[in-house]
């Protein structure tokens, strides 16, 4: 599958030409390129509608029909479409890279003015319009403290629900499971925010505050699981799918009752890629804005307690830095955009080393 | 692998020494440690020879670890009811206290003594923005799809995917921050350019300012979205079986017509999952959105022009100064979103379910 481009130049001398199918030459497609950029440079500027960027473009459309007809009249319509295809695929390529490496050197160049210790040990307390520093001490706190309480509480729960799927459930109800499981995948995280903000924060916490209600990392939390939990069952319940059913067998066939296989023998060869999946999940949460926005509040002192008053988050931090009117907070923003891409980042690079190293499908 | 080892619970295994001496993976919560123990102290009598199984116990560890994974299950049902039921709850009373027509009114005022606020222009924003974005990505995602999986050499094609997932996981927030510190100003240009030589298709019409408008929130959106539909549309072109590829090619096919009859016909539940899941992320994006969109409230269909909003990004910008009333009206908002939601994922799971039989594993 690999070429079939070259094996064309170095020809058999055995076979006659009138035998093989007509080529464009090996020339041809640049020619045909920089004909192209020439006619559209003399057509953008002969009209005078446009600059450098529209020649490029315009070149790549003609390049195209150029290429097409070219190819259409020597090789045929299939090889034609073939080339064209091609072409096309190759530039959504080129296409796509452009902004992706924009984002990628932006994010880098202008995060590293503020990359400093003090970045990392002060927090937004105190700190005016004026004040050059502060940093984001506050919100990594905040965002280790509400993603370590969202996994305490998603992680069991996704994985018996996951066991549940796989191994007891039958009929519609566990059918149903799995569907809306998915459908869970896709709610939006403004959504799960607001659920929390109406279930928890103007509903339940009250009780705990006098009747007043009250923002509070764990209620961010509580938003977080909420879009963790679907994700973690999908990876559990895929890699339980995966354990060779003789292990099993043999299992029972020793007399171990069925949860013990569960727990001993199916869950320890599923662990690596259930840790993966538990991974990714935290990478995702970690990088939500809305839900935190709407029930943890954001403060600018650091709170280390989940449970009372507000609370901050790296992502959340960005946003307020964002939309600050000092001419400071846009270089705390970026630095902060940073800190929380590398921390993302990091996660996923290490869920998916693991899950390279440990596979189980095979 | 059924049922089959139920009956026959701490038959072979000696029971609760064994039981004990295990540690306690996490999620076996301390009622399910305890339950052999209190069943089997009594006497253990009536184990005799092959034919006499211990009987079924009533509260035994088997059925105490099916139950909590079965109270597991049921949570995921009883979220999602409960989110509807309380969105629901909090809603009605700010929809009960609007003085105008919930669905048409255009604007956005419910912390007024007479609140007024309607959903329209806000649907209208967000189903717009999410479908523009959509159409932009998924033919460029596809294309990179294919030239990773079909056309780069096999070690780019690996570390360049291996990239795509790792963009993928890049918050939101960041191409936000992205999309109004740099993009904005290209796209600015580009749409004063499309003013001028194209102002005469209403899309593109209008005075000014521009910038700030449906088409950078819907590049941006869709930029976003890029890596995830690639990422996931890679991956079940990556499965194509490799005889069909293999057959197609020897039947003559350009490697073109074999993308068109052996990969994509295989891949195109994947592909509609993907694509379902990348409109899900657009339609519930709030912050890239709240950071790009110039805020405004009327259903227009001018790209160019400053404006734009959706729910997502008006639930954001408009929750700092909501009071009560304001607070409901943005859950009845949220709602909206939540049922559109709701509405397109079941559509593409139905739409997946039913292809299954083609490919187990594509979706």
């Amino acid at each position: 599958m690999t070429t079939t481009a070259t094996s064309h130049r170095t020809r058999p001398p055995a076979q006659p030409d009138s035998l093989r199918a007509k080529r464009l030459p090996w020339y041809a497609a640049p020619a045909i390129a920089v004909a192209a950029l020439a006619l559209s440079a003399v057509l953008v500027y002969g009209t005078s509608i446009g600059g450098p960027v529209l020649v490029v473009v315009l070149g790549a459309i003609l390049y195209l029909v150029g290429l097409f007809a070219a190819a259409n009249a020597v090789e045929g319509r299939r090889s034609a479409r073939n080339r064209t295809w091609s072409a096309l695929i190759h530039s959504a390529f080129v296409l796509a890279v452009l902004p992706l490496v924009s984002v990628v050197w932006t994010l880098v160049s202008k995060g590293a003015d503020r990359l400093d210790v003090n970045f990392f040990q002060t927090s937004m307390n105190n700190i005016g319009a004026r004040d050059a520093n502060g940093g984001a001490y506050h919100a990594i706190v905040g965002t280790l403290e509400q993603v370590g309480i969202a996994t305490l509480i998603t992680v069991p729960l996704g994985v018996l629900c996951a066991i549940y799927i796989v191994e007891y459930g039958r009929g519609k109800f566990a059918f149903a499971i799995r569907f809306f499981v998915d459908v869970m995948t896709g709610i939006p995280s403004i959504v799960s925010g607001l659920f929390v903000l109406a279930f928890w924060v103007l509903i339940v916490s009250p009780w705990f505050n006098d009747g007043r209600p009250s923002f509070s990392g764990f209620a961010a939390a509580l938003a977080l699981s909420v879009l963790m939990l679907p994700t973690i069952v999908r990876s559990t319940e895929e890699m339980l799918r995966l354990v060779p059913a003789p292990l099993r067998e043999g299992a029972y066939a020793l007399g171990v009752p069925k949860w013990k296989t569960i727990l001993r023998v199916v869950l320890p060869t599923a662990l690596p890629g259930i840790v993966t999946g538990v991974m990714l999940a935290i990478a995702r949460a970690a990088g939500e804005t809305a839900p935190v926005l709407l029930v943890a509040g954001g403060g600018a002192a650091i709170n280390t307690n989940p449970f009372e008053n507000n609370q901050s988050s790296l992502s959340l931090f960005v946003y307020q830095q964002a939309g600050d009117a000092s001419k400071y907070a846009p270089a705390r923003a970026w630095t902060a955009a940073l800190t929380l891409v590398a921390l993302v980042l990091i996660l996923t690079i290490a869920a998916k080393l693991l899950a390279r190293r440990n596979r189980l499908s095979r | 692998m059924g049922e089959t080892p139920h009956r026959s619970a701490d038959a072979g295994t000696g029971g609760t020494r064994v039981t004990q001496s295990h540690e306690w993976p996490a999620g076996a919560s301390a009622r399910v440690a305890e339950a052999p123990v209190s069943t089997r102290s009594p006497g253990g009598t009536g184990l005799g020879g092959g034919g006499a199984l211990p009987r079924s116990r009533k509260f035994g560890a088997e059925r105490a670890f099916r139950g909590l994974t079965l109270a597991a299950g049921t949570a995921v049902l009883v979220i999602i009811a409960a989110i509807a039921i309380f969105l629901v709850a909090k809603a009605v009373p700010a929809l009960r206290a609007n003085t105008e027509n919930f669905w048409s009114y255009e604007g956005w005022s419910p912390n007024e003594t007479e609140p007024k606020f309607g959903i329209g222009a806000l649907a209208f924003g967000t189903v717009l923005s999410s479908a523009l974005a959509l159409l932009i990505a998924v033919p460029v995602a596809l294309g990179i799809a294919l030239y990773l999986s079909h056309y780069a050499p096999r070690r780019l094609g690996t570390a360049l995917g291996f990239l795509v997932d790792l963009l993928a996981a890049v918050p939101s927030v960041v191409f936000g921050l992205w999309g109004r510190d740099v993009f904005s100003s290209p796209v600015r240009d580009f749409s004063v350019w499309l003013n001028q030589h194209f102002g005469w298709i209403p899309l593109f019409g209008g005075d000014g300012p521009f910038g700030a408008s449906v088409m950078l929130g819907a590049l941006v959106l869709a930029i976003m979205v890029l890596p995830i539909i690639t990422s996931l549309s890679r991956e079940v072109f990556l499965q194509t079986p490799t005889a069909n590829e293999e057959a197609a090619l020897a039947l003559g096919a350009t490697r073109w017509e074999m993308l068109r009859t052996a990969v994509l016909p295989y891949g195109r539940p994947g592909i509609i999952a993907a694509m379902m899941l990348g409109l899900g992320r657009a339609l519930g994006e709030t912050i890239a959105l709240a950071l790009t969109l110039g805020i405004t409230f009327g259903i227009s269909f001018n790209l160019i022009q400053n404006g734009g909003n959706t729910i997502a990004a008006n639930i954001a910008n408009a929750f700092g100064e909501a009071n009560e009333t304001g607070r409901g009206a943005l859950i009845a908002s949220g709602l909206v979103l939540f049922t559109i939601t709701l509405i397109v994922n079941i559509t593409a799971r139905a739409i997946i379910y039913r292809r299954r039989e083609f490919t187990e594993s594509a979706a």
